[in-house]
């Protein structure tokens, strides 16, 4: 039996949720008593490539040819799939994020295989691999089996822990030859915002809802996350409203988070963000209505005004992490 | 231009979820369905595009009789026609994306939509496994779309960011909030939606390749810890973030 992982990069590093996808790829082949080897595709990808052995990938395949610095879903599957067969891999694990989830169902349709996305968590009962995810935003959780004899896993980031052993795998290069064709869809420019991180990646998320009474009173909560490293997010009532963008929202119709983490200030907790944010490791909830639903699944509550709570919480942080 | 929407009919946000007496699926006693969000969006943009190039817009459903409610308010939208492939609801993505294919082929459209994802199994695959099926590149969350002579630019959402993506037509594009904020029925469209007719045919069968086995939900939390009140409350929170969870 052989599983492949395939590793994503941005500026010539793998990704948190790649290294996080390796790991939980070698801890499954130790369970199955399985081979391990890694993907990284792209132009320029070799010299890193070996990185990947930090999550416990002893062989990479390089991918790497000029032709694929246009970045294109449909070129991209293509190179998965062709590796994949080459390998004569049965499970394909990729990181769920808008790339992985941009290519694992091409990767799916070419091999025959069923895809499982964006599983918490993956476990072997009777020698078959079981895979769980959220479903309704998380309100609920299926264990799922895929049945075709290729089976495609991708993982949400944040959850699966990343090991750093310091090792370097063995890299082994190779090329996929592209048709024009390959690139029906392709990426022309990438804008990154630089400084704070996005919610889905964020390991601290502190999160503003109605009770902050006015999008000018966003500064409060953008101080606590600027002192925190966190990222900002919003309850759908405050994205609605026009005070914040919709890619802060949290909830069942934004991003469904679980970082360590997750700081909600005048939040009530509607069902819908509750599911969305739920599976946090900690969570600190601040509003002036004891009987908030917040409350319940806060693990540190505080009853009472955030305007006079947040400027406070973020002062004495300052002075505990010295900044 | 001939614009298709797949949408798809999903138990509303604010439903609290409970588990079947089988353990598989939703117990949908009391549970309201709602057009999904995403393909509500969708929706809006296939409409924009008829606007501006002309053509007719086809919404197309797979899934038990159910759904006719929400075909019925795509067609209250202004949507020009519906398909209801019939099935009885319980198909992987993989079979729903089967189906649909077999269909859009028939229908031959320059632009296909779907929402980014539906907010009941939430798998984001049925637009892209589409697209492959079909052979066609696709853009997933979408947040702008701009149609020019058999090409589409597109500005799509990445964690942090964005990307710009240059599409050839045929395409399929899945939506995302933000792309645009769509209309509410009026009231002479939903009286006009009474009398479009829905077509209804089977759905093309697919195997399936995911099996649920068994779906619960998921760990309680420990019900909430109030630790104190007013900003007094700051120092114990920092003590506990620090001491218990070791987070700081």
């Amino acid at each position: 039996m052989k599983i492949l992982v395939v590793a994503e990069h941005r500026d010539s590093r793998f990704k948190k949720a790649a290294l996080e996808a390796a790991t939980a790829a070698r801890t499954l082949a130790d369970t199955l008593g399985a081979e391990l080897v890694g993907l990284v595709a792209g132009s320029g990808v070799a010299p890193f490539a070996g990185d990947l052995g930090a999550g416990g990938v002893r062989t990479v395949v390089a991918v790497d040819q000029p032709d694929l610095a246009r970045h294109s879903n449909t070129a991209l599957a293509k190179v998965i799939a062709a590796v994949a067969a080459q390998e004569k891999a049965d499970i394909i694990l990729l990181p769920a994020t808008q790339t992985g989830k941009d290519l694992a169902p091409r990767v799916a349709a070419k091999l025959n295989a069923g895809l499982a996305a964006d599983c918490v968590a993956l476990t072997v009962e009777n020698g078959e691999v079981i895979a769980t995810r959220p479903v309704y935003a998380g309100k609920a959780l299926v264990d799922v089996a895929v049945t075709t004899p290729v089976k495609i896993f991708t993982l949400r980031p944040n959850v699966f822990t990343a090991s750093s052993s310091g090792e370097t795998a063995q890299v082994e290069q190779r090329t996929v030859p592209m048709e024009p064709s390959d690139f029906g869809a392709v990426v022309t420019a990438t804008r990154v915002a630089s400084g704070r991180p996005d919610v889905a990646e964020a390991d601290v998320i502190v999160s503003g809802g109605r009770g902050m009474k006015g999008p000018e009173h966003f500064a409060l909560i953008e101080q606590l996350a600027e002192v925190l490293g966190a990222a900002v997010g919003a309850s759908r009532a405050v994205v609605d409203a026009g005070w914040r963008p919709h890619t802060e929202q949290v909830g069942q119709t934004g991003k469904t988070v679980s970082p360590t983490l997750y700081i909600a200030c005048g939040i009530s907790g509607a069902v819908q963000h509750l599911a969305g944010m739920s599976s946090s490791r900690y969570i600190v909830a601040i509003n002036k209505d004891k009987d908030a639903p917040i409350f319940q699944v806060a693990d540190y509550g505080i009853v009472g005004d955030v305007f006079e709570i947040l400027p406070e919480l973020t002062r004495q942080l300052k002075q505990t992490l010295g900044k | 231009m001939k614009v298709a929407v797949c949408i798809n009919h999903v138990p509303d946000t604010e439903t609290k979820v409970k588990v079947s007496t089988d353990n598989t699926t939703i117990d949908r006693a009391g549970v309201n369905f709602m057009l999904s969000p995403y393909d509500e969006i969708a929706i809006e943009e296939a409409l924009r595009i008829r606007e501006k190039f002309k053509g007719e817009v086809v919404v197309i459903s797979l899934g038990p009789d159910a759904h006719k409610e929400t075909l019925r308010k795509a067609l209250a939208m202004g949507a020009d026609k519906a398909v209801l492939l019939k099935d009885d609801g319980t198909r992987d993505s993989y079979g729903v994306a089967a189906g649909l294919a077999a269909e859009l082929k028939a229908i031959a459209p320059e632009v296909i939509l779907f929402g980014k994802q539906s907010i009941d199994y939430d798998n984001a695959q049925v637009g892209t496994l589409v697209a492959e099926l079909l052979g066609m590149p696709s853009v997933a969350v979408v947040v702008k779309l701009e149609l020019q002579e058999g090409k589409a630019l597109c500005e799509r959402e990445i964690e942090g960011g964005h990307e710009v993506v240059e599409a050839t037509l045929p395409a399929v594009f899945m939506a995302q909030k933000g792309l645009n904020e769509p209309r509410y029925p009026s009231l002479k469209g939903i009286m006009a939606a009474k009398t479009k007719p829905i077509e209804e045919k089977p759905a093309a069968s697919a195997e399936a390749r995911v099996r649920t086995v068994r779906m619960k939900k998921p760990p309680a939390k420990s019900s909430g810890r109030i630790i104190g009140n007013d900003k007094a409350a700051v120092p114990e929170l920092l003590r506990l973030l620090h001491e218990e969870a070791k987070v700081l």
